[in-house]
């Protein structure tokens, strides 16, 4: 920075006639990131107005902070908040501890073809949209037909109605949605327990420290950086229940305990065209998760060094 | 020291054992669910109605299959979404590539860099939320047009950072003796800093693939008529109610009641979700290999 002070200005022009290049190979991204994602912060504003959409982004009546309150005044804004964090939490602890334990217990096959027999199996769901997976499910799970169901029959247990029934749809959707992500999430943890020094297993086999302690002084530590960052990120996620997955599973029968802000905001908005309250509601979303996630980078930053750029 | 020795060998070999049934029980515990459904697909409608089929087929047949192949929606879908997945890519591609370079310059070599790293990554700590993002599309004038798949989503931020920081870690003599040699940026970028980035580029492009083959809601919203949805948003017009769709797909069609003795909602709706998996079954091998690579190189990065 110092040095361009110095810098003749036949050298400064040189300097930004080679930065032009740099400069048209963004021209692109800037555009689209402009338009879609620049574009729908500002479109944001209908939230605020009494929305007409013929008559544009600006052309409409301004009513402050009316939708807001008419929205924080539905009966059922309440419930449709707790039920998001009810089933995210769940969602973001179960989302640790799984991968976390998965990966331990993986970490102790030494058997290479053996250990990628598995990870190969497991990674698979991941893979899958929920619309597939909303499919296999509503078919496993079905009351009258499902596999799940005729198991459960052996033991005497049932019908449960695992999509239906309020008090079972959040937690199916939590163990599902673990069921689907803990394979390929033990990825980071693997990755974790193989940079932990093989010399201090060793040392404390030496001294004579059994598996159970070498796996609570050495392991555990050894992957504690990795499970805090997880953590921290994952807080990012509070108000994002899983819209693809509650979407393709849900039903008027399980509203009380399983509609989260986003299915809300899509019936609202899309399926009722109440456009500028649904907005009101996914700007309510926005600007939490904007200091959840600003707050959780930072944190990420601080415990782990982790930085997106 | 001897005796301890054998002890902690017997409850090593327990541990051993019961680790690997719990192991395995949880791998069958993420396959058996598809086992059953490719099982039910590949039977005949009467043993599934009887909830006889676990997993093997019962009576197998292939006419689900066929069923499905023949009725003319999900062909039309399956071409919508591979139309989809290749624009989508190579447009994904081409702004990642674009966008990367540039911010993966030093600071005084690209003075303006940091002002236009945070003008993208603000947009991942703030999204505006699906409705603002709609009325974009349709005052963009997209509706019901392949490009409203593809265009909103044209820059992956976060793959871009990916490629961004891979691109950052390159040795810096390499760059050097390619402008020494006279070529400028575009041609530093192809000849030199692509060839050598080909596994970050592969993984980013393997996101991308699958996100776009994934996708389903963007299809539903801003496409105004089936026929235009991609197969993930078809599917999901099945899978929400497969006898519905069974019963429609037999009234339009008379050369599907030929199968109506074999089939019934059930395995054709197996059929179909089992289609939909075959593109990323196909690829899942390379998607196995980069995606871990991709996910470590994002995460843990110090």
């Amino acid at each position: 920075m110092g040095v361009s002070k110095f810098m003749s200005r036949e050298a400064k022009r040189n300097k930004t006639l080679r930065e032009i290049p740099l400069y048209i190979m963004l021209i692109p991204g800037i555009i689209f990131v402009l338009i879609y994602s620049y574009g729908s912060m500002v479109g944001a504003v209908v939230a605020f107005q009494k929305f007409v959409p013929t008559k544009g982004l600006f052309g409409s009546e301004w009513i402050g902070f009316d939708n807001f309150k008419n929205l924080f005044s539905m009966p059922n804004m309440g419930e449709v908040i707790r039920n998001t964090i009810v089933i995210s939490l769940g969602k973001m602890f179960g989302g640790i501890i799984v991968p976390v334990v998965f990966a331990l217990l993986l970490n102790e096959i030494k058997n290479i073809g053996v250990k990628r027999a598995y990870q190969t199996i497991v990674y698979i769901p991941n893979f899958l949209s929920w619309v597939i997976l909303a499919g296999l499910f509503v078919d496993i799970l079905s009351p009258s037909t499902g596999m799940v169901n005729q198991f459960l029959e052996l033991f005497g247990v049932g019908p449960v109605f695992f999509l239906g029934d309020k008090t079972a749809y959040p937690i199916t959707m939590i163990v599902t949605e673990i069921w689907k992500g803990f394979g390929f999430g033990s990825v980071i943890y693997l990755a974790a327990l193989t940079g932990i020094d093989p010399a201090l297993y060793e040392s404390a086999e030496i001294d004579g420290a059994g598996r159970w302690k070498q796996t609570v002084h050495i392991t555990l530590p050894g992957i504690m950086t990795t499970v805090v960052l997880m953590t921290v990120l994952s807080m990012a996620n509070v108000l994002n229940g899983g819209f693809d997955q509650i979407y393709n599973t849900y039903s008027p029968a399980v509203y009380t305990t399983g509609d989260i802000l986003d299915t809300f905001v899509y019936r609202l908005g899309i399926q009722n065209a109440q456009f500028a309250l649904s907005t009101a509601a996914g700007l309510f979303k926005s600007v939490v998760s904007f200091v959840f996630i600003v707050v959780s980078y930072y944190l990420a930053d601080k415990i782990a060094g982790y930085r997106i750029y | 020291m001897r005796p301890r020795k054998i002890q902690t060998s017997v409850g090593r070999k327990l541990f051993i054992a019961l680790n690997f049934a719990f192991l395995t029980f949880t791998a069958l515990l993420c396959l058996l669910p598809f086992v059953n459904l490719l099982a039910i697909s590949f039977s005949n409608k009467m043993p599934v109605v009887a909830r006889e089929v676990t997993f093997y087929p019962i009576g197998f047949n292939v006419a689900a299959y066929q069923f499905i192949l023949e009725s003319n929606a999900f062909i039309t879908a399956l071409i919508v979404s591979a139309k989809r997945t290749f624009l989508g890519v190579a447009v994904n591609l081409a702004l990642i590539i674009f966008t990367a370079y540039p911010l993966s310059k030093a600071d005084g070599e690209f003075r303006a860099r940091k002002y236009f790293s945070w003008f993208f990554v603000v947009t991942i700590l703030f999204q505006a939320g699906m409705i603002p993002m709609y009325l974009i599309v349709m005052y963009t004038g997209l509706m019901n047009s392949i490009w409203s798949l593809i265009l909103p989503g044209a820059l992956p931020v976060f793959s871009m950072l990916v490629v961004m920081n891979y691109m950052r870690s390159l040795p810096q003599e390499l760059l050097e003796a390619s402008f020494i040699d006279g070529a400028g940026h575009f041609k530093t970028l192809f000849y030199i800093v692509l060839p050598v980035s080909t596994p970050t580029i592969a993984t980013v492009a393997l996101f991308s693939l699958v996100n776009h083959w994934n996708s389903w809601f963007d299809g539903m919203i801003y496409m105004n008529t089936v026929d235009k949805y991609p197969l993930q948003s078809y599917l999901r017009t099945v899978v929400i109610n497969p006898e519905a769709f069974f019963r429609n797909a037999t009234n339009v069609s008379e050369a599907l009641s030929r199968y109506l003795g074999m089939v019934n909602a059930r395995t054709t709706n197996a059929a179909q979700l089992f289609l939909g998996m075959i593109p990323i079954l196909a690829i899942y091998p390379f998607l196995q290999k980069y995606f871990t690579t991709g996910l470590v190189m994002g995460s843990v990065k110090g």
